[in-house]
């Protein structure tokens, strides 16, 4: 075998020394390795670490699909053309499949830097930041800002707090909000369509370029139907704009309970009830203003679903007590629709909310261990 | 019947080699041994010489910080050796038993119901018995001088591939009453008796007949029902200060014995388990004999792992070694240091999980042949929520290990330290997916509340 082979020169004494935890990321990959339990239990739940991200790559894997179907169908749409199926995936794919690529080699290449001058071994929780990033960007992005955006989110969102396990705020999210407010000109505005042009193709005059929450603060009537935002026929980030397909991956993550049904269903009680006392309070007078939007709209529009299902449930950065779930899911779905509403700056509300809550998380957990430990103290 | 207490969370682990339903007494070993390291944190003080003739029964050495805790010999003969290892500690003390038949220190047969307090701890002590009661918090054997807040004593076991206590204990139920006669001596109207709940079983009320109905508690549920700490802690909660004594039900048969019979007769019964068992079944041995004659020519070929305990909380042994004091079962895996290539991407259809990540919760009734394997390597805690689903206490797991982690005392005792012991939060070790080593966690946390708290 190559790894057997290969496998004295990187231990202690080896030639390749340093590089031992790039070589045990590599061979761990490849097999799960014959390690076997010594002390306490003797047998062990065969999910680890690995299998736990894997799966929720798979999980991503609708999004990911439907949304590079979706770039080709934006980008034909915009110049009036129709295109096969397949047409429109291809267009897609290749926009796609190079930022997904940069994501994962700038950001694991990051990761084995860190793991080799730090000594420790590379863990797994980039496989899943690295397929996030390209999904919560616009497809006009440069590459060389997905690589920065790679660099930012696994120092300054992970490894300078320990690593994987250790950081208090989605690493995605981070380098999405990072990009924002550095780049605000390459995140808003006319970016979400990819318009290489046509020849012999010009634009169509109902070509706006705006993502359903730029209508929405001014008219949400002015929306695509709430039908083609739950299928995500609509301009947006790459992989967000497929409810459906959100609702696949979140199936699948509450299936396989890798992801937290709490989080994802209080996330959208709590967009439905701030949705609806929205309506409660909204300018009667007014009708196209934004509280007037049925609440349900808010679980199809943006980047809602994706946030939910994929985002808030980031086990490392969400409240880790069970009820502490509820609590942050519930106020992740409130602001949500809060931010939307009243602060057309940032129409992308869920992004806001959920790193807001990420760093509230602790407080959280906090506020309910305090309580538990009141109740066992009264029990006594 | 009373109410049964139902716990929700937990997980039955199905493995192959379930103990049937056979009996077989096998003959003494030509040498037994006495372990010291099967009582924790005693520190024993030789009663025997080497050459020395015992009888079954005598001290063969008591525990330094507490003269009154013996341990005695389970069989008469020659003392034949003292194995020691580092810094002189004593390992084993190996006795040649006598060939012609047993010889016993022997004890007026007495009824302990009619005992006072005092006459039962000093047959106990005497006899060699008391080390079987054991406390909690710590899972330390129980200090004579001390008044427990109660004793425990579950009488089915949920583990993986547990023996049935109650075809055990139907076996020699008159001892068993004996004994626990006994107990209740040691704390009246404390004496709390757990039984299966919603299940038909050998043991009844009317085996109980002295313990007063509501001292009769029913659970029901998936592991760890069966464990006692779990047990006392829905019944009656230990709190700073507290302490409880529990007894395992074999060992209540073989306190019994000491009263009817008047004399330490050690044999306990084993369940001989596990998928590379070829025939799973009960056997009749003596404490402290040879593994060997249990497991020889019993066993599969190929690399395997010979646990004394259950699987979970179990420790590693092999056929040279001698059954262990408070032992009810051995289980025997194969060794899995094979790697597997790319085994976290496969669809897994025979690996175990509670995640439904792996394509084998299809088949829920399937038993499983586990091996040894980590099936991943140690990392920080990522995932949450796992261990509250296997850990049915009021007690946050995660919070309670990063509190142990912390050395933080007053936030292990708000958190509930003296509650648990190590075998409760077994399954959390299971289920982790970040492979942490719960068992290890707790018991640091144990060790150090009670010597710096």
């Amino acid at each position: 075998m190559l790894v057997d082979t290969a496998k004295p020169h990187f231990h202690k004494g080896g030639r390749f020394e340093k590089f031992h935890p790039a070589f045990d990321a590599l061979e761990t990959f490849l097999f799960v390795p014959g390690h076997t339990t010594h002390n306490g239990v003797h047998i062990r739940d065969a999910m680890d670490l690995k299998r736990a991200m894997f799966t929720v790559i798979v999980a991503l894997t609708p999004t990911l699909f439907f949304g590079m179907w979706n770039v080709g169908y934006q980008h034909y749409q915009a110049y009036g053309m129709q295109v096969s199926f397949v047409d429109n995936f291809l267009f897609g794919a290749q926009r796609v499949l190079p930022i997904v690529i940069v994501s994962y080699a700038v950001g694991l290449g990051v990761e084995f830097i860190f793991a080799i001058l730090r000594g420790h071994q590379v863990s797994e929780g980039y496989l899943v930041t690295g397929m996030l990033i390209p999904l919560i960007l616009p497809v006009t992005i440069p590459l060389w800002m997905v690589g920065l955006a790679a660099i930012f989110c696994t120092v300054l969102g992970k490894e300078i707090f320990g690593g994987t396990g250790m950081n208090f705020m989605n690493p995605a999210l981070l380098a999405r909000a990072f990009l924002f407010f550095a780049f605000p000109s390459y995140m808003t505005g006319d970016v979400w369509v990819d318009l290489t042009p046509e020849p012999g193709h010009t634009l169509v005059d109902a070509y706006s370029g705006a993502t359903s929450l730029v209508a929405f603060d001014t008219n949400w009537e002015a929306m695509p139907s709430a039908w083609r935002q739950f299928w995500g026929f609509e301009a947006g980030s790459i992989g967000e704009t497929s409810t459906f397909a959100c609702l696949l991956g979140a199936l699948l993550l509450i299936g396989t309970g890798v992801g937290s049904w709490k989080i994802i269903v209080a996330c959208c009680l709590g967009a439905l009830g701030m949705g609806l006392l929205m309506n409660g309070l909204a300018p009667a007078d007014v009708t196209t203003h934004a509280m007037h939007t049925p609440a349900y709209y808010h679980l199809l529009m943006g980047g809602f679903a994706f946030g939910a299902v994929y985002m808030a449930t980031d086990p490392v950065s969400a409240a880790q007590t069970e009820r502490g779930k509820w609590i942050y899911g519930i106020l992740i779905g409130v602001f949500t629709v809060v931010l939307r509403v009243f602060n057309p700056a940032y129409p992308e509300g869920v992004m806001l909310a959920i790193l807001l809550m990420n760093v509230f998380a602790p407080l959280i957990d906090h506020v309910v261990v305090e309580q538990h430990i009141k109740n066992r103290a009264k029990r006594a | 019947m009373g109410k049964a207490i139902k716990l929700r969370r937990g997980y039955d682990i199905n493995l192959v080699g379930k103990a049937g339903y056979v009996l077989t007494s096998l003959p003494v070993s030509d040498v037994i041994a006495v372990k010291p390291a099967d009582f924790k944190l005693v520190v024993p003080k030789l009663l025997v010489e080497v050459g020395q003739e015992v009888l079954a029964g005598q001290p063969v050495f008591y525990d330094k910080s507490n003269q009154a805790i013996k341990v005695a010999s389970p069989v008469s003969g020659e003392v034949a050796e003292v194995v020691r290892g580092e810094k002189r500690r004593i390992l084993e003390i190996r006795i040649i038993p006598d060939r012609a038949g047993l010889r016993y220190v022997s004890y007026p047969q007495v009824d302990p119901v009619g005992l006072s307090r005092e006459a039962i701890v000093e047959r106990l002590l005497e006899g060699g018995c008391w080390n079987y009661i054991r406390q909690r918090p710590y899972t330390l054997i129980a200090t004579p001088e001390d008044t427990p807040k109660g004793i425990f004593i579950s009488c089915f076991d949920t583990a993986p591939l547990a023996p049935d206590i109650e075809y055990i204990l139907d076996q020699e139920k008159e001892n068993f009453q004996a004994g626990l006669d006994a107990l209740h001596k040691l704390a009246p109207g404390r004496l709390h008796v757990s039984l299966r709940g919603g299940a038909d079983s050998r043991i009844n009320e009317a085996d109980l007949a002295d313990i007063p109905s509501e001292n009769i508690h029913y659970f029901q549920g998936p592991h760890p029902a069966g464990n006692v700490g779990v047990q006392i802690h829905h019944l009656s909660p230990i709190r700073k200060d507290e302490v409880v004594w529990y007894v395992q039900p074999q060992d209540v048969v073989i306190m019994g014995r000491l009263f009817r019979e008047g004399r330490y007769r050690a044999e306990r019964i084993v369940a001989l388990t596990g998928s590379c068992v070829k025939e799973p079944q009960y056997y009749r041995v003596l404490t402290g004999q040879k593994l060997g004659t249990l497991l020889d020519g019993r066993l599969a070929e190929g690399k395997l792992r010979i646990v004394q305990g259950n699987i979970l909380t179990g420790v590693t042994s092999s056929s040279e070694d001698f059954l262990s004091h408070y032992c009810n079962q051995l289980t025997v895996v194969p060794e899995g240091d094979e790697p597997e290539f790319l085994g976290w991407l496969l669809p897994g259809v025979n690996k175990l999980s509670l995640s439904r990540t792996y394509f084998s919760w299809l088949f829920p009734k399937r038993s499983y042949q586990l091996d040894t394997n980590m099936h991943g390597e140690e990392r920080a805690f990522v995932m949450t929520g796992q261990y509250d689903q296997v850990l049915p206490m009021d007690i946050m797991p995660v919070v309670l290990l990063k509190a142990i982690l912390a050395r933080d005392i007053e936030r292990m005792e708000q958190l509930g330290i003296y509650e648990v012991a190590e075998e409760d939060f077994a399954l959390c070790e299971f289920v982790c997916t970040s492979k942490i080593e719960v068992q290890r966690i707790i018991s640091e946390g144990l060790e150090y509340v009670r010597t710096e708290g």
